[in-house]
């Protein structure tokens, strides 16, 4: 008959009968998940067929960055649940899709502020830019800090290509050559495949902050920008309007 | 009683359980310093002064790394390698040098990493913040304490290895495990603190929340186990309550723990199935946890006034009192309708606290009253002192824990609250505004427990002190003589 006593005087029988207790839930629960494949929906425009989950632009990664630098994660979700009244308060579920390009995953554990997934297009670029600078002029109750320095600091552009090389490492569909350009042409349309070309990156970037002037000062791009134009794509990519009611139902 | 002792301070390597156990208690005051403040900023957010670095944002994972990975962390390593060395009546592997490597290279790895988030830099992933050169230098201090913890059992003077150490080697294995697969992430650059996660969305909240529950669960709570399973038995002056009981203990806690870590992740994006495997799991494992209080508090049996004239002894009951109540609150919010309200509220971090400040901590502070007088081969300068810092713990733990049971609650009663006419019948700011009282409360508690950790601080040092101060005069003494 087996004894304990064997494996209490042993340290290597210790030691890998501990790793095999320790090791199956990890191996169930996470394993499945990067091979089934509805783990993650394919949303795709029903017009055109692209995909409409697209990654971030550079100005948005850049403000992304910003976002996980300052900590936002510590207060504020993003990640909507099946819920009526979060379905009143912050719109339709969140899915999978929707952080598909996210490296990492910024979903949130707590709600100090108000969930965030779905904040783009809630409020304008002047609400942001003002929020952010002073909360409590426009939410008296609010207790989230002030952030003037996002304003008054122009954005660090210098290792642009660098990060988004670094993505692209990770999996996120950047181009660097003429046949991923190509791909992505496919996959997303052109408009957003100008978007997604590194070699492009910085004048992308300058673009995108000149036309949609997030934080009110054109003549700078500021981390303002970077920020306010993140917060403003969180949640748009999908428009549930062009979708039944019940279709991401299956996949859940 | 003292001539043994001075032997055995020959005997092992004491020099090292006192560096880190030193370290230990400094980290956990500036941790809590931390925490109360980052409370208070949530309480009156003046306190953020407009100084980047010390928003909420950037200090609360100087908080959870200090309290969890200076003060935890520290205390784990100098508790098994004390441990370690008298269980297995043997001096600790490595000689000087290794053990000492793993001193400084465990404590510059967090001071580092805690500096650079201040300065912004961290990975945006809970309780796995630090930078991936920090990650790296972790996981090479961690290969070389498993090491040593291992040619230490290898070499042992006792056919048998104690349970404690079998906590603490389960403890060891599952960090590991669970700090690289985490962290596998691709810098920006060998000169760029910022890395990107190989994992993205679904599948990265997956990976973190098994690492983030099993932070908990093995680091948090089988190493500190393995704390009990030697100091309750030692302080109690009797054999652990069931052999048999910590057989079943750790084996099913090491298993069932590496399971539930999805119930962070209920009703969100991720497959239903995954998040009822956890709750299922998170159920079960109501079963190990309280039998391994029970076979804590049992100990005790046939010394029960011991809970009346040792407040070491109160620390240690009280401490496995909290475990008890944290294991029943924890699968109870893991249940998915619990959930629903508890999660994204205050609730989830009072419950944290409970298991941190009522288990991890005051098991962690009862072992040092029992340990550090016997490394300096002395007695405790003051036992009226460890009684005030017991109520104080106490006190600000409840205090804490009902705080935010009161605002975690009521934020989730009144988010999905209805009116009449079917309409949402509260904004979001108007809970904010409810939350500021228990806030305040919550911070107060954090106060109470801090002052406690001071007055230990300062009964440690006493101790020491005096305990030098005696050596001087026997060693002039016996130069005399």
């Amino acid at each position: 008959m087996f004894k304990h006593e064997s494996i209490e005087t042993n340290s290597g029988m210790l030691i890998v009968l501990t790793l095999v207790a320790i090791s199956i839930g990890g191996l169930v629960e996470i394993v499945p998940l990067h091979y089934i494949n509805e783990t993650v929906e394919d949303v795709k425009d029903p017009a055109t067929g692209f995909e409409v989950v697209r990654p971030y632009t550079p100005l948005e990664q850049r403000g992304r960055d910003l976002y996980i630098r300052e900590g936002c994660y510590t207060c504020h979700s993003q990640m909507i649940r099946p819920f009526r009244d979060e379905d009143l308060r912050y719109g339709h579920y969140s899915l999978a899709a929707e952080s598909k390009y996210d490296h990492p995953f910024q979903w949130g554990s707590k709600r100090t502020g108000p969930d965030l997934a779905r904040v783009g297009g809630k409020y304008s670029n002047e609400w942001q830019v003002q929020h952010l600078t002073a909360p409590r002029s426009v939410v008296p109750e609010s207790i989230m800090p002030n952030y003037p320095w996002l304003q008054a600091t122009t954005l660090d552009t210098s290792d642009l290509q660098g990060r988004m090389i670094a993505l692209k490492r990770v999996g996120v569909p950047y181009s660097q050559t003429k046949v991923e350009y190509e791909a992505n042409v496919a996959r997303f349309g052109e408009e957003v495949a100008k978007t997604l070309d590194i070699n492009q990156a910085e004048n992308n970037l300058m673009a995108q902050a000149q036309a949609g002037n997030y934080d009110g000062n054109p003549s700078n791009v500021s981390e303002m920008d970077a920020l306010v134009a993140y917060l403003q794509v969180l949640g748009t990519m999908v428009d549930f309007k062009q979708f039944d009611e019940d279709h991401f139902i299956q996949f859940r | 009683m003292a001539h043994s002792a001075a032997l055995s301070s020959e005997q092992y390597n004491y020099d090292i359980v006192k560096k880190f156990a030193i370290t230990s208690i400094f980290w956990g005051i500036l941790g809590m310093i931390a925490g109360v403040y980052i409370a208070s900023e949530l309480a009156w957010p003046f306190l953020n002064f407009d100084v980047a670095q010390i928003t909420f944002g950037r200090l609360r994972p100087l908080h959870t790394s200090g309290v969890i990975f200076g003060f935890g962390g520290n205390a784990l390593f100098a508790t098994s390698y004390y441990v370690v060395q008298r269980t297995c009546q043997t001096r600790l592997a490595g000689g000087t040098f290794w053990p000492n490597f793993t001193f400084w290279g465990w404590n510059l790895s967090v001071l580092i990493a805690g500096l650079l988030y201040l300065q912004g830099y961290t990975q945006g992933r809970e309780y796995a913040e630090p930078v991936w050169f920090i990650d790296l230098s972790i996981t090479v201090v961690w290969v070389v304490y498993f090491l040593i913890f291992t040619v230490t059992l290898i070499k042992r003077n006792q056919p048998h290895i104690y349970v404690a150490n079998w906590f603490y080697m389960s403890f060891i294995l599952a960090t590991a495990l669970l700090h690289i697969f985490n962290n596998l992430a691709v810098p920006v650059s060998l000169t760029s603190a910022t890395s990107y996660s190989l994992f993205s969305g679904a599948q990265d909240a997956m990976t973190q929340w098994w690492y983030g529950h099993n932070a908990v669960g093995f680091f948090l709570t089988a190493a500190f186990l393995g704390m009990m399973y030697y100091f309750v038995p030692k302080q109690a002056g009797r054999p652990v309550y069931s052999y048999r009981l910590s057989i079943i203990h750790f084996w099913a806690l090491s298993f069932m723990y590496m399971w539930v870590g999805t119930h962070h992740l209920h009703w969100t994006a991720i497959p239903d199935w995954t998040s009822t495997l956890a709750a299922t799991f998170s159920i079960l494992l109501l079963m190990p946890s309280w039998g391994g209080m029970i076979n804590g508090i049992m100990t005790l049996s046939g010394a029960w006034d011991k809970l009346r004239t040792d407040p070491i002894m109160m620390f240690m009951i009280t401490a496995l009192s909290f475990y008890g109540m944290s294991t029943f609150e924890g699968p109870m919010m893991s249940l998915k309708s619990v959930n629903a309200l508890s999660h994204y509220t205050d609730w989830t971090v009072g419950h944290v606290h409970s298991g941190a400040l009522g288990w991890v901590a005051m098991i962690s502070i009862a072992s040092f009253y029992h340990m550090i007088p016997r490394l300096w081969n002395t007695t405790l300068y003051s036992l009226q002192l460890v009684y005030t810092h017991f109520f104080l713990a106490t006190i600000g733990t409840i205090l804490y824990i009902t705080a935010l049971w009161v605002s975690g609650i009521g934020q989730g009663l009144m988010l999905r609250a209805f009116d009449e006419y079917g309409n949402l019948a509260y904004t979001f700011v108007e809970t904010v505004a409810f939350m500021h009282g228990p806030l305040v409360a919550r911070a107060v508690g954090g106060l109470f427990f801090l002052s406690g950790m001071l007055i230990m601080a300062y009964n440690i040092y006493m101790t020491i002190t005096r305990a030098k101060q005696e050596e001087n005069v026997s060693a002039t003494a016996a130069a005399q003589a």
